[in-house]
């Protein structure tokens, strides 16, 4: 029976530090570390002038699953599913212990919450066409992202994208979800089972954008059902909005692609209104513009003429 | 590659017993029968406390063959799903491991294999994992010093039950308490397959300081025996066990 994982050591592993692969010998060189979770640690490396991504875990299984998702991802070609793989390979460290890792492309961005906070409501609805559009190649892949939430996600710059960063939660669908967080979880909240399906997905999508809202999260209560009743009514301001959460988190809309379309149609709609806003405005102001300038010449004119009245009187 | 259904006991305790034989020594034996012991060590919310009464909880789940975790109260529900899980993971890889051993004549585990390979294998240990049926021996300790962690135990269990409850294979579940009244271990709930239901089952506390683990473990032990035998003489009344 193997135990040996669980004897192991925490990773220890400093920044300027060379990370050595056992396999193919590449030389990965410890920038600092970006975060830790339950499965392992993720380090900012330089390899060859670039930066990347090294995930490093005690274990093995968990990396070597976790590399098995990127590689299918893949496979789907000409689509940006999750960061791409670079490099598989194990690290023996100074005390003999083996500690498996994976190399993958390196997403700099923003999250999410300050990215809205930052930049307005208006690109909540463009990150999340995007996204939902990803989402339903994931899941037409037969697969399912599983733990969905905030700090998964990043806002990739030029062009500003929704990218998810960590793929250990992905699940093929019709399975038991692999991993996942309470505060996003279908099954904590009492709103269905944990097992892998589109809709699974959805529902966490929901729960990052009430997370916009409430950075601190908020707890379940006596009816989870009502809480999150409650808490999208009191949050969400724009009536369609509100509307989309509420079918996501119900289970209502069952398909990333469904998504997407009801806010194309958003989108389109608003930018109708604000064009013929637009356009009431500018006529307003072209009125407005072809007055002022004789009141402008008037005055100024008038100004110099009793100027010069005055100065030809008195002096 | 087929197995037959896996068997754990899950621990739940704060502290450490104090009474009865050894229950790493225990867990040795048990470990020997197939039957994996995790324990899950639960702490009251202060920071401070030292983990001092809950080292046991690692060196019982260590002869166990299991894995063991110690958590603030808060976090329960999360670790007792993912102990149970990693442990399943870690009982099929020694499955695999042993099938490899077989197949490549020396002995080799799965990290030894080039990573690539490595992936090929981790699909049928994952495969495995999602259809393999499993049966949980939960066993509480009610000791009272466990008292206002019952809520959350229960809660937790009931987490479990849906997390496993997702998979394709089966799940049973069967919760004790221990100490019993005049026994090691007190029936809560029968094996099941769904813990949805369970309301206040830890209604009768027992007084008192003792915590007798090793007694209680070997119970458990027996619990699971009691079963298979009745499994062959009435495998009728139990066709959906059977068929595992």
């Amino acid at each position: 029976m193997n135990t040996q994982t669980l004897k192991k050591p925490d990773i220890n592993i400093l920044k300027g530090q060379t990370i050595t692969g056992k396999w193919h010998k590449k030389k990965y060189y410890v920038v600092k570390e970006l975060g830790s979770g339950a499965i392992g640690t993720v380090y900012l490396c330089v390899y060859q002038n670039v930066q990347v991504a090294l995930k490093m875990s005690k274990q093995s299984h968990s990396i070597t699953s976790e590399v098995n998702v990127l590689k299918a991802f893949k496979k789907v070609q000409g689509h940006s599913l999750g960061p791409s793989l670079i490099d598989v390979d194990d690290y023996i460290s100074a005390n003999g212990h083996v500690y498996s890792f994976y190399v993958m492309e390196y997403i700099s961005g923003d999250d999410l919450p300050n990215f809205i906070n930052r930049n307005g409501q208006e690109w909540l609805f463009t990150l999340l066409i995007g996204f939902a559009k990803d989402l339903q190649t994931l899941h037409d892949e037969g697969y399912v992202f599983g733990d969905l939430k905030t700090d998964n996600l990043i806002v990739s710059r030029k062009p500003a994208r929704l990218r998810w960063v960590d793929v250990g939660g992905t699940t093929l669908q019709g399975r038991a979800i692999k991993e996942y967080t309470e505060f996003y979880d279908r099954a904590y909240w009492q709103m269905g089972s944990r097992k892998a399906d589109p809709g699974y997905d959805l529902f966490a999508l929901a729960m990052v954008i009430l997370r916009i809202y409430y950075p601190n999260g908020f707890s379940r209560g006596d009816n989870p059902r009502k809480t999150l009743q409650q808490k999208v009514q009191l949050a969400i301001r724009s009536q369609s909005l509100k509307q989309l959460v509420g079918k996501m988190l119900n289970g209502d809309i069952d398909k990333a692609d469904q998504v997407k379309d009801y806010l194309l149609q958003y989108v389109m709609k608003q930018n109708q209104q604000t064009q013929l806003r637009q356009k009431r405005l500018s006529q307003k102001n072209q009125q407005e513009t072809s007055f002022h300038p004789t009141l402008e010449v008037v005055s100024i004119l008038s100004i110099s003429g009793l100027c010069y009245i005055y100065m030809t009187l008195f002096l | 590659m087929r197995t037959s259904t896996l068997k754990q006991i899950l621990l739940i305790t704060d502290g450490c017993s104090n009474q009865g034989e050894n229950p790493a020594s225990v867990a040795a034996i048990i470990a020997e029968q197939g039957i994996t012991v995790n324990v899950i060590g639960i702490m009251e919310d202060e920071h401070t406390e030292q983990p001092k009464g809950l080292l046991e909880v690692e060196e019982i789940a260590g002869s166990g063959q299991g894995v063991s975790q110690i958590v603030y109260k808060q976090a329960l529900s999360q670790t007792v799903q993912a102990v149970t899980k990693q442990a399943l993971n870690e009982t099929l890889q020694g499955v695999v491991n042993k099938e490899l051993q077989q197949i490549l004549g020396s002995p080799s585990t799965m990290e030894e294999l080039p990573p690539d390979q490595r992936g090929e294998v981790m699909e049928v240990v994952d495969e495995l994992g999602e259809t393999c049926d499993l049966e949980v021996l939960v066993l509480v300790d009610t000791s009272a010093s466990m008292a206002n962690k019952l809520p959350t135990v229960q809660e937790a269990l009931i987490d479990l039950s849906i997390s496993m409850n997702a998979r394709i294979g089966r799940s049973r579940f069967s919760v004790y308490q221990f100490p019993g009244k005049r026994k090691p271990i007190q029936q809560l709930v029968d094996w099941t397959s769904k813990l949805d239901s369970i309301t206040s089952i830890f209604s009768r506390l027992a007084s008192g300081g003792v915590t007798p683990t090793g007694p209680a473990l070997k119970e458990a032990m027996h619990q699971f025996g009691k079963k298979s035998l009745k499994r062959r003489l009435f495998h009728n009344e139990y066709p959906d066990v059977e068929e595992a």
